[in-house]
């Protein structure tokens, strides 16, 4: 118990740990936001881990077209970013038309669609081998100084700060125009949805395609910000995290970028606890974020409200 | 539609017969059995067209590729008892998921649940001694006692936490793998005993004996554990399970509609959790037929051992659309391209490319029941315009 509370003492202390904790989140938020909106319309929508590899996929070929057409690096991951969102909004397609057009099992959609991506991406990978470069720190003077958060905060990549506005523009989406209101209602209750004039099943896809570009954009963050390099295990089931901080966060766009910065942080000790000079169990510590995610939703899931129709297909006349 | 009866006579369109009753029914069936058979066949044409695209586009060939498949799979000696024997555990990891699928529950971390079962039943080889058949015999039921206990904590957290099993069984796979990574370093729990006769400790477990292993029998050539037989036999022993019994009926039910099952005496807890015990057993199951049965890691426990078969053995069961006697051909046709990606090296085509294929095949087989599902709900919607 001694080791442990030095330990969490010395993580708390240290900038590093920050830092890691801030890189592993940022991947999470993304995915977690465009996963929230695309849960408050109905669609439990498992292929946000296909989304993120497909982007970080996506991203990486972009960054290595971009850097043969001799675009600087800054340039070629602004460009690999919108390859990124592309290649999102394609996995997002994919599934958005199967589960709510063709009304196929979204489960069986998304899992097929993950497998998918992950062939596909290997398979492409090992022929076409993206060379990529991580993009530059870039330091915001003045806040970069703050004691311990600061330089995690505010001396990143650059792709990072993305996050920052995206998720005051999630919030307004979701609860301040009358698309975010409909993507709600059609998640509660997709009947009443439906007879007040809605289409239920093409603001689901709507909402899918939003948790696309969202994810890609993750996925492209992750490959061009946060690693630098591609590899076909690079999400390794960071998206089922993302899915659990939605839970965890109650479905609220608050509670799910806490959810995010929790799952990141245990995440992060992967990397920060061995420099620190804490010896853990190596197995114990690369499942401790699933470990943590389970236990934890299993705490939290029973106190709040899922939206009432999430993961029901609709079909007019027929629920 | 109660409430669109015809009220009055004017309403009866006695002039034209009801769409719903066909005055050609024999013709129309027939009909309807091409359309039906052309769309299955256009959407695995369509998967397979893809896939022999984006072969061409990184420079292979997809004849080459195509030919080597099937060498791989059935005409190089020997080859189809090496599919047979990965068809195995791909037929009772799926007859598995069948069980949770009637029931409406998504278990989908079969992966895991199989790693799991091996690891059981490799402990259960290694340490219990006696006569070899009865530990073969309590090493199998070890592996699904273990791929079931995985499998049950996904379920307790759902039926007693309200947390979506979809999400638990597959975050379950990732400390799957880590748990028996672990074991395979302790020498108290999985990791052969130290022998000195190398320097670096691989970390494998110890060899199953001979007298515990499942036997192999050899047709012209083609080698494959007599499990075979067993899977089979499970197959059809589900299907009489789920026609035949209470227990299928009343499954079937809380599957389709849990309220309607709840209010009919059909406990949710008891029900649910025993579908989701049995498939994860099934897995485990799969997993101890894997270590035992020859055609993976050797007899011996490895860190990977799974290799993919539990992610396999679940897209089978949602190819074959949940019944049990077409799993057996899926399981099959899964199994041969497995093998016969493992002659793809000689082509110059990456073997991730069957993975491809696997899960092209597994979306492309999904369009055509949905349009099947939409055609029938327009028509029914058109049929009632038509009466009223």
């Amino acid at each position: 118990m001694g080791g442990f509370f030095s330990a969490a003492g010395d993580v708390l202390s240290n900038e590093v740990s920050y830092d890691a904790a801030m890189r592993f989140a940022v991947l999470l938020v993304f995915a977690g936001i465009g996963e929230t909106i695309a849960e408050r319309a109905g669609t439990l929508n498992i292929s946000v881990e296909g989304m993120i590899l497909g982007g970080a996929f996506s991203g990486a070929m972009g960054m290595d077209i971009a850097m043969s057409q001799g675009l600087g690096v800054s340039g070629a991951v602004a460009v690999g970013l919108v390859f990124a969102v592309a290649a999102g909004v394609a996995v997002a397609s994919a599934q958005a038309n199967m589960s709510h057009r063709l009304t196929a099992n979204q489960f069986v959609v998304g899992l097929a669609i993950n497998i998918l991506v992950l062939g596909m991406a290997a398979f492409l990978n090992s022929n076409l081998q993206p060379v990529t470069r991580a993009a530059p720190s870039v330091k915001i003077p003045l806040l970069a100084d703050i004691p311990l958060l600061g330089g995690a905060l505010f001396d990143q990549t650059w792709p990072l700060y993305l996050v920052y506005p995206l998720v005051p523009m999630a919030w307004w989406l979701l609860y301040r125009t009358r698309w975010g209101l409909e993507v709600r209602s059609v998640g509660e209750n997709p009947q009443a949805a439906d007879v007040s004039g809605i289409d239920v099943n093409r603001r689901r896809r709507e909402a899918i395609y939003v948790a696309g570009m969202t994810s890609g954009l993750g996925g492209g963050y992750l490959v061009l910000g946060q690693v630098g390099s591609f590899e076909g295990s690079i999400v390794g089931g960071q998206g089922f995290i993302a899915i659990a901080a939605v839970i965890f966060g109650g479905w609220t766009l608050r509670g799910v970028v806490a959810g995010c910065l929790l799952f990141g942080t245990v995440n992060s000790f992967r990397l920060t606890l061995g420099p620190l000079g804490h010896d853990v169990n190596s197995e114990l510590l690369s499942s401790a974020p699933f470990l943590v995610t389970i236990v934890t939703v299993a705490i939290f899931a029973h106190r709040s409200q899922a939206p009432k129709a999430l993961a029901r297909p609709f079909i007019r006349g027929l629920n | 539609m109660s409430g669109e009866t015809p009220t009055t006579v004017d309403d009866v369109d006695i002039g034209s017969p009801p769409a719903v009753s066909d005055p050609e029914p024999m013709h129309s069936r027939r009909r309807e059995f091409l359309v039906v058979v052309s769309l299955y066949v256009a959407s695995i044409v369509f998967a397979l067209v893809i896939s022999a695209v984006l072969v061409a586009a990184t420079g292979g060939s997809w004849r080459a590729v195509f030919s080597a498949m099937l060498d791989g799979s059935l005409r190089a000696p020997g080859r189809w008892g090496t599919t047979i024997g990965v068809a195995i555990p791909l037929l009772v990891v799926a007859l598995g998921t069948t069980i949770s699928g009637r029931a409406g529950l998504v278990n989908i971390g079969q992966e895991g649940q199989v790693l799991i079962g091996a690891a059981f039943a490799a402990y259960i080889g290694v340490r219990v001694g006696g006569p070899g058949p009865i530990v073969l015999l309590c090493l199998l039921v070890g592996g699904a006692i273990g791929g079931a206990i995985w499998s049950g904590i996904a379920g307790a957290l759902r039926y007693w936490r309200g947390v979506p099993e979809v999400l638990t069984t597959l975050l379950l796979v990732t400390v799957a793998f880590q748990a028996t990574g672990y074991g395979l370093k302790n020498e108290d729990l999985l990791l052969a005993p130290f022998r000195g006769d190398r320097s670096v400790r691989n970390p494998v477990s110890e060899q199953l004996s001979e007298t515990e292993r499942i036997p192999r029998i050899n047709i012209f050539g083609n080698e494959f554990p007599i499990s075979a037989f067993a899977a089979v036999l499970m197959a059809f022993a589900l299907v009489f399970l789920f026609r035949r019994t209470l227990w299928g009926f009343r499954l079937r039910m809380f599957g389709q509609n849990a309220r309607t099952a709840r209010r009919a005496g059909v406990s949710n807890v008891k029900y649910g959790m025993g579908a989701m015990l049995l498939s994860g057993g099934c897995a485990g199951l799969a997993g101890g037929m894997m270590l035992s049965g020859g055609d993976f890691g050797d007899y011996k426990f490895t860190p990977g051992l799974s290799n993919g078969i539990g992610w396999d053995g679940l897209l089978v069961a949602l190819v074959a659309r949940e019944r049990p006697v077409l799993i057996i051909p899926m399981a099959f046709g899964f199994a041969g391209l497995r093998t016969g990606s493992g002659f793809l090296a000689a082509t110059g085509v990456e073997r991730q490319i069957s993975s491809v294929v696997q899960a092209l095949l597994v979306l492309a087989l999904l369009i055509p029941p949905a349009i099947l599902f939409i055609r029938s709900r327009r028509r029914a919607l058109a049929a009632t315009r038509a009466r009223t």
